[in-house]
């Protein structure tokens, strides 16, 4: 971290920054490095590493916030961004605080991605299209795509804070496609985490079977079914319900500014008394944890939802402020190139009592969505809506058939009141996160959910 | 030769000292500015400068690529050898050969000087004054979510071994907002853009009377039956859908059997009202160049005419593979990406009818003005697909009350079998990648409400 920003630079810059005014300055230096490949046709190909390194300069006066970004970590580079942020200001000098180093402890990370030599990752990759292709002649076209990304961050600001992180992820993702007479179906699957490569020593190739298996049930699939009924929702990816149509609303910057169909509900009752929810940016080795978040406050557990009440909103360091409230280490920015803005960490509703087998015996006509290919929401409407990537339909308190080409669309508050059964098998699956152009790693997780109704447009008549 | 054209012939030489048979250097230059604004203040403003290079290597036949944002010698020199590491990692792959030079005419019209001159202020007023608009349009209006101005001016170079090289310039802004309408004890939201080559091109009052009137219109929406019928798609939903057809055509997914429109070259998979082309030289469209993302011409490709699919897109890799020549197609997202196959301007044809025409036509059905989550409701394989929309409904031939929280579904090729008339004003449209297009009318498609 000193090595990425030293104090005494981040000092200068920092004055620089308010020579020409402001309440608030903050400089935001960052490496960045990645690998990726990919194996399609059974060949590995796309086989790619990047290297960048630059900061980014804020000055906040009023209700305006100045921000330039540059390439490179040079104090020349540093300055030229104070420079650029500050040029547009009045008059008027502020003086930082004296930087104070406020030491954060890294995620472990056991095996360093890259340590690894580039073939044992190739390897690692033919091992997944065989498993999917072991699964028989119907699987005919297989792709998996491996990666990993180290970001090193630091920061300072003019309250006094130094601080930074070193963060690392590893992922691997497959697609399937099966084929039988005309039908043609895809599975997807993934698997990643805030670790380095200890992550894939168990059984990285379950997710290529995984993958394929989805496509292969698919192919017995009829269409969706449509119209209102009730729907569960499976564990895992089936968190990026709630993350939808209740995180994004919950963001403080959507509140501030009466975008969300969540201002003014605080205290209030938004969910059945069996719902409990967090965000938790601490979760140790998940996708959407970090030690801090890229304001340099530490992460932290958040309750959103207690016993159906809601009891909090996401903030980052200037909706806080705004709102007279402690930050939540919300504040997050995909690089150095942008400014951060309130999202979530790792979201989740809280394992309840009942089995999956539990929720569905209760359903006489109904929707199985397993999983999702994802989802999309308008937080000052409220309307959203989600891909279904495997599914199933309930009959008669029992799954009967895989359906395919299901949405499952709604209304947030409706949705979320009609939540009517939490099951106890909760884990959490890896997201990436779009807002204001800025994508960001985010876990969402549940055990299974049961949505009173809910509409489900198919393409069955 | 410029400076920039100089670092990329420079980092050719790294690669290729570094042991790459042939290499290839991708550098940009860019600056840009972003002002959002809230409530008639200024939120943010950002100044933006970045700068990289994406080097590709070829060890005979293998591929591989690095990039970084250190132009010095020393970082030119690492990246190419991390590039050069990384082929050695790649399987063998006959097809895999750099591209061969060849002439490129410039394409005047793609830069405008005055984006310079414009200092933050006056781009800042931009989007006050798309926000002030919105807010004065309608005392239904309640607030504006965000208003924002972008630019950016970008210098790229291309140097390979084989003898590519190129350089050009380029300037793009754009403006739009998400109003906020407020009635019937709902919030309703309404997006509206405008984009040009330089600040002049914007027009302000436009793009705030276009957010409030969509954010105003979807008052009071409720949900429609569920039915099959007539579906008008405005020009946002049309380009969307024509972002979904453009990916169905590049070489690679047809190639690999991961598109729709897979072994149906000069069949037919759409109505004669449909016709579909791409032309990377419009100057007109966001994503003209005189080249593409390897050094090859931008050039117009016919796709769809006639109802008949008349070509894919290759670029040099997919042209090799097809024993073609490379139409142009090769997209960067930046120098961060390999290139990769992909539409430059999408251009649908305009037809003859007005909106009120094609409405007319319909007699009763539906009008889509928005759709949500394309990106998980659609099968990019077989091009099945159901997504969320929201609109108004058409009764009598014309519009009648607004709808939402419905979806649409269908197949992609069946859809645009089933085009019976394109409208007569095209627009360019910045989703779906960079799409001119007119409404369009569809003779039935699913729709699932209650």
């Amino acid at each position: 971290m000193s090595e990425l920003l030293d104090p005494g630079v981040a000092e200068r810059v920092l004055a620089r920054a308010l020579r020409n005014g402001g309440r608030f300055a903050e400089i935001f230096a960052e490496r960045r490095h990645g690998m990726s490949m990919t194996i399609d046709e059974s060949r590995i190909e796309s086989v790619q590493s990047g290297a960048e390194e630059g900061a980014g300069v804020r000055v906040v006066d009023g209700n305006t916030t100045y921000f330039a970004h540059v390439d490179g970590l040079d104090p020349a580079d540093l300055e030229r961004a104070a420079e650029e942020a500050s040029a547009a200001l009045g008059a008027g000098r502020a003086e930082p605080a004296p930087l104070e180093a406020r030491r954060a402890e890294p995620l472990p990370i056991e095996r360093r991605p890259e340590d690894v030599p580039a073939a044992r990752k190739a390897e690692l990759l033919r091992e997944l299209d065989e498993r999917a292709r072991g699964r028989g002649g119907e699987i005919t076209q297989f792709t998996a795509s491996y990666a990993e990304a180290r970001r090193q961050v630091a920061l300072a600001n003019s309250d006094g804070l130094l601080s930074g992180d070193d963060r690392t992820r590893t992922r691997i993702g497959a697609q399937a496609v099966a084929r039988r007479d005309g039908t043609v179906e895809t599975g997807a699957e993934t698997l990643g985490a805030h670790r380095g490569f200890e992550l894939l020593e168990d059984d990285p190739g379950g997710i290529a079977e995984q993958a394929a298996r989805k496509a292969l049930t698919l192919l017995d699939a009829g269409p969706a079914p449509s119209g209102s009924m009730p729907v569960v929702v499976g564990g895992g990816f089936g968190g990026v319900l709630f993350h939808e149509m209740t995180g994004h609303g919950l963001e403080a910057d959507h509140i501030q500014k009466g975008a969300s169909v969540y201002v003014g509900k605080l205290g209030e009752k938004v969910a059945q008394p069996l719902l409990n929810a967090y965000d938790d940016g601490r979760l140790p080795g998940e996708w959407g944890s970090d030690a801090i978040d890229d304001e340099g406050a530490p992460t932290q557990k958040t309750q959103v939802i207690a016993e159906g009440r809601l009891t909090s909103y996401l903030y980052d360091h200037l909706t806080a402020e705004r709102e007279g409230v402690a930050a939540t280490g919300n504040g997050r920015r995909e690089s150095f190139r942008h400014l951060p803005i309130p999202r979530m960490t790792n979201t989740y509703i809280a394992p309840g009592d009942a089995t999956p087998e539990e929720l569905i015996a209760e359903v006489e006509h109904g929707f199985y969505a397993v999983s999702f290919g994802g989802g999309q929401v308008d937080p000052a409407t409220g309307d959203f809506v989600f891909g279904v990537s495997e599914g199933y339909l309930i009959e008669g308190g029992e799954v009967t058939r895989p359906c395919r080409g299901a949405t499952l669309i709604g209304n947030c508050l409706e949705a979320l009141a009609a939540i009517d059964g939490v099951a106890e098998d909760f884990f959490m699956k890896t997201g990436i996160c779009g807002k204001g152009g800025q994508k960001v790693p985010v876990g969402t997780g549940q055990g299974h959910v049961r949505v009173a109704l809910m509409t489900v447009g198919g393409t069955q008549r | 030769m410029t400076e920039l054209s100089e670092s990329a012939r420079r980092a050719v030489e790294a690669a290729t000292a570094e042991g790459a048979g042939e290499a290839e250097a991708y550098v940009v230059v860019e600056g840009g500015r972003q002002v959002r604004v809230h409530g008639g203040e200024v939120e943010s403003l950002t100044a933006a400068t970045r700068s990289g290079v994406g080097i590709r290597a070829w060890i005979g036949q293998r591929v591989g690529y690095a990039y970084g944002t250190d132009l010095g010698e020393a970082g030119v020199a690492t990246i190419a050898a991390r590039a050069a590491e990384a082929a050695a990692v790649a399987d063998e792959d006959e097809f895999a050969a750099p591209p061969q030079p060849s002439e490129y005419e410039s394409l005047p019209g793609i830069s405008d000087p005055s984006v310079a001159s414009w200092d933050a202020s006056r781009v800042a007023e931009i989007a006050l004054a798309v926000e002030r608009t919105a807010l004065g349009a309608d005392d239904r209006i309640a607030g504006v979510e965000q208003a924002v101005y972008a630019d950016a001016e970008e210098r790229v170079a291309i140097a390979s071994s084989t003898g590519v090289a190129g350089e050009y310039e380029s300037s793009s802004c754009f403006a739009y907002l998400q109003a906020l309408a407020e009635g019937e004890g709902a919030r309703e939201t309404g997006l509206g853009f405008g984009l040009a080559r330089g600040p002049e091109g914007l027009d302000p009052a436009a793009i705030g009377a276009e957010g409030a009137a969509r954010a105003v219109a979807m008052i009071g929406a409720g949900k429609p039956q569920s039915q099959s019928c007539p579906v008008v798609l405005d020009e946002t939903v049309a380009a969307s859908f024509a972002g979904l057809i453009g990916s169905g055509l590049s070489g690679r997914a047809v190639q690999r059997g991961r598109s729709p429109f897979a072994g149906r070259l000069e069949a037919e998979v759409a109505s004669g009202a449909f016709a579909l082309h791409d032309d990377g030289r419009d100057p007109q469209g966001p994503a003209a160049a005189p080249f593409d993302g390897e050094g090859v011409p931008r050039r117009r490709t016919a796709l769809i005419e006639g109802g008949r699919l008349r070509s894919y897109l290759y670029d040099t890799y997919t042209a090799n593979r097809e024993g073609v020549v490379s139409t142009g197609s090769a997209s960067r997202g930046s120098y961060r990406s390999l290139p990769f196959v992909s539409a430059s301007n999408l251009v649908i044809a305009p037809g003859e009818l007005s909106l009120e025409g094609l409405l007319a036509e319909a007699g009763e059905g539906v009008f889509v003005t928005d759709v949500a989550g394309l990106h998980s409701g659609v099968n990019p394989v077989t091009g099945v697909f159901s997504v969320g929309a929201s609109g108004q409904a058409i009764r009598g031939g014309a519009l009648a009350e607004p709808i939402r929280e419905f979806t649409i579904a269908g197949e992609l090729v069946a859809m645009l079998g089933a085009v019976t008339a394109a409208g007569a004003e095209p627009r360019w449209v910045p989703f779906g990648g960079s799409v001119s297009t007119p409404p369009l009318l569809i003779a039935e498609l699913a729709i699932s409400g209650s």
